[in-house]
């Protein structure tokens, strides 16, 4: 008797039914985006404040430099000792004092330059009043020794290596970020994934032992059939959240951005402020340009096949491991021994997903652990945008279809033995006796 | 075939402890068969191998003349000592999904479902979540639950624990009628007068190995130890004692009697009569209570576990 489907359909209703999960279904999205509104809120709030910000410069070298812009005004002051200044700045309750020394001869330096402020300086303040003279200064310095400036301007150089493949494939330094993002999105989400239902995986198991019905069941089904519809069950009720988050997601999102729009436009904050700057920028919107290219030149078929299937190879995986820790423990506190070996392949993936990956895509370590099972789920993905020959993907997936019927194996057996044991927080060694059962 | 259920040499090692030593055990078909033995015995692994949960490391368990397989799932009821629903589950359809997991179809389910809760007059439960009901009534739905499918073999785990009295009631006498209709039922328990009550038929595992098993007169005959309790009021007690105890093999008995008398476990010999014994006493005395120990299951239950 197969009762595969029946035991998936309960795990997915239950799962789906229940409160918590509908809440989280629905909640969460809001959570996120609320959030979001809320961070974008604070930030404008700070930045309606008006900073004032005085300069005395009593070298006079710099003082035409400063010109209000967006939320910090400039005071120049002049004719007056440092102490006056420093006085008359924290009675008018201004953010800060900017002081220049005067100097006889020779250039100014470091050294003639204090800010003073009651708390600590912003640190984008500071370094835009140190770009300001630092520009200021080397224009002055140039015409001093006689260069011709537009001149100069006009002999700089910009570059851009072109890349190709031996095969022909164009590709741009673009390219590379624009592979990186789909590769570490498809890497990252696999991640959350096995996180989180295979958390839920563990509970559903843990569940049904405190309950003690397992033994009503599995007098009925086989516990190898239990396992994989509890599986399959939790992730169908798994995606079904997904999907209802995307959509959500998206719905609030724009719905945000239709509201909150307005605002934002208005809104300028110093990082939009260089956004601006650069959107001017010829070479900038090119690199737009190049960035939609780039998506375009993504392998795409290739991209999609291979996540789905490393996508679900990996989650067995590691699901199957979580039914396993289930089948073990009494209760969730008791999980924490077994969670360790689980957690760190998934992590280190991800770490060698961003750290080597980006370096070299194809380099001895990436390629290694992009077979390995445990972590070659999530660094494939990361890997297939860069361009992996179809030979590697399906050695992977090969190895990685193997490494999940021997898990599946080994995690029913624990199961098997596991489900039927209470009141002891059995070791690994226990474990490994179990298999022999 | 008068045996709905063979196990034959059936063996089964966790590790290097032998839970279950080369048992066997018959079951006769419409038998109500207890199950017994202390703690920790191996009744729930050999339970478990009949119910496909475990398996058995060598030997054979034959279900109705066939070699036990997986589509004998929906000939056997199981209710474990370890028992529960699911608990956010509501009652009815929990039932349905246990009952479909037997082989039964969702329709079918529902019609007998309607029947057992309207008998046990539990009707009103179907939209409840399990957590909302006391244990009892949750050990009621189980019971329904066990039944539903019709099984011909019926294996309770101390089914009455967490019963009250008038329900325990209620659940043996649904178990008789079951029987009455066919099914055969395995019992295990630690409560011997419901083993005195309701089994024909009983086997006895002690530390792995079954060490008694047979009908439960046979079983009591050959445990028979040829005592009669008597009760006496002698014309001439300190003689009659000490004639009986030259006689026979004597020791005090312990019974309620509204008069004050002598009372005695008066053990015959090989060959002796009680006819005889019966006649001696009368011409010595008013003889009020004459009555042969049988053993009762308590009593095997200990020596034999203790002879082993």
């Amino acid at each position: 008797m197969n009762h595969l489907p029946l035991i998936i359909k309960r795990e997915y209703l239950t799962k789906v039914k229940n409160k918590s999960f509908i809440m989280m279904t629905f909640l969460s999205p809001l959570i996120f985006i609320a959030l979001i509104a809320f961070v974008a809120y604070l930030s404008q709030l700070n930045n309606d404040k008006i900073r004032v910000v005085s300069i005395l410069d009593e070298s006079g070298l710099v003082k035409d430099v400063f010109k209000n812009s967006g939320n910090t005004s400039y005071n120049i002051l002049e004719g007056m000792s440092v102490e006056d200044a420093k006085m008359l700045v924290l009675e008018t309750k201004g953010y800060g004092l900017l002081h220049i020394d005067d100097i006889t001869e020779g250039k100014l330096t470091s050294k003639d330059l204090t800010f003073y402020s009651e708390e600590s300086p912003s640190l984008t303040l500071i370094s835009n009043l140190e770009s300001e003279i630092q520009s200021e200064l080397t224009l002055q310095n140039r015409i001093r020794e006689g260069i011709d400036v537009e001149k100069l301007k006009a002999s700089r150089v910009n570059i851009e290596i072109n890349q190709e493949s031996f095969e022909g494939e164009k590709t741009s330094k673009v390219d590379s970020i624009v592979k990186l993002i789909f590769g570490g999105a498809a890497g990252y989400l696999l991640f959350m994934f096995i996180i989180i239902y295979g958390n839920m995986i563990m509970r559903s198991v843990i569940e049904e032992k405190t309950s003690r019905i397992i033994e009503v069941i599995i007098s009925s089904v086989k516990p190898m059939q239990l396992m994989l519809g509890k599986i399959i069950g939790t992730s169908l009720a798994g995606i079904t959240q997904f999907v209802i988050w995307i959509i959500l997601g998206s719905v609030l999102m724009t719905v945000a951005s239709l509201i909150l729009g307005i605002d934002m436009a208005q809104m300028e904050t110093p990082q939009q402020q260089v956004l601006e700057q650069a959107m001017e920028n010829p070479e900038v919107n090119l690199q737009l340009q190049n960035m939609v290219a780039a998506f375009y030149n993504l392998p795409l078929t290739n991209l999609i096949i291979a996540f789905i299937l490393f996508f679900i190879g990996g989650y067995l995986l590691y699901s199957s491991l979580y039914a396993a820790i289930g089948a073990a423990v009494d209760n969730e506190t008791d999980t924490q021994q077994f969670m360790l070996p689980i957690i760190m392949p998934l992590v280190l993936a991800v770490y060698i997903g961003i750290f080597t990956v980006i370096e070299d895509p194809h380099g001895t370590v990436s390629t290694v652990f992009s077979f390995i099972p445990l972590t070659s789920p999530v660094v494939m993905l990361m890997r297939i945008p860069f361009g992996v020959p179809i030979w590697q993907q399906v050695l992977s997936l090969l190895i990685l279809v193997a490494s999940f019927m021997f898990t599946v194996w080994f995690a029913a057996k624990i199961y098997r033995v596991g489900i039927l044991m209470y009141g002891k927080k059995p070791s690994y060694k226990e474990l490994i006796k179990w298999i022999k059962y | 075939m008068n045996n709905l259920l063979e196990v034959n040499n059936v063996s089964k090692y966790f590790g290097d402890f032998k839970a279950l030593n080369d048992v066997s055990i018959t079951i006769p078909r419409g038998s109500i068969f207890g199950l017994l033995g202390p703690n920790g015995a191996g009744k729930t692994t050999l339970i478990r191998v009949v119910n496909q949960i475990t398996m058995p490391d060598s030997g054979s368990v034959i279900l109705d003349g066939e070699a036990l397989s997986q589509k004998h799932v929906k000939d056997i009821g199981y209710l474990p000592e370890e028992r529960g629903l699911y608990k956010s589950m509501k009652v009815g359809e929990q039932a349905i999904y246990l009952a479909q997991l037997k082989g039964l179809s969702k329709a079918e389910a529902k019609t007998r479902l309607k029947y057992w809760f309207e008998r046990l007059e539990i009707g009103d439960w179907w939209d409840k979540k399990i957590q909302e009901l006391s244990k009892g009534m949750a050990q009621k739905i189980q019971f329904v639950v066990t039944v539903l499918h019709e099984p011909k073999l019926l294996i309770f785990d101390e089914p009455f624990s967490g019963f009250d009295p008038i329900n325990a009631n209620l659940i043996k006498d649904e178990i008789l009628r079951l029987r009455e209709n066919g099914a055969t039922v395995i019992f295990s328990t630690h409560r011997m007068e419901s083993v005195e009550e309701l089994c024909d038929d009983i086997a006895l595992i002690h530390k792995s190995n079954k060490i008694l098993e047979g009908k439960l007169v046979d079983i009591k005959r050959q445990y028979k130890i040829n005592t009669y309790e008597v009760g006496i009021r002698p014309y001439n007690r300190a003689l009659l004692e000490k004639e009986l105890s030259e006689k026979f093999n004597v020791s005090k008995a312990n019974f309620r009697t509204l008069e004050d008398e002598l009372k005695l476990n008066i053990k015959l010999q090989q060959g002796e009569k009680p006819n005889d014994l019966l006649s001696y006493l009368t011409d010595k005395g008013e003889v009020s209570h004459f009555v042969e120990l049988i053993p009762s299951v308590n009593d095997i239950f200990i020596q034999a576990v203790n002879n082993n």
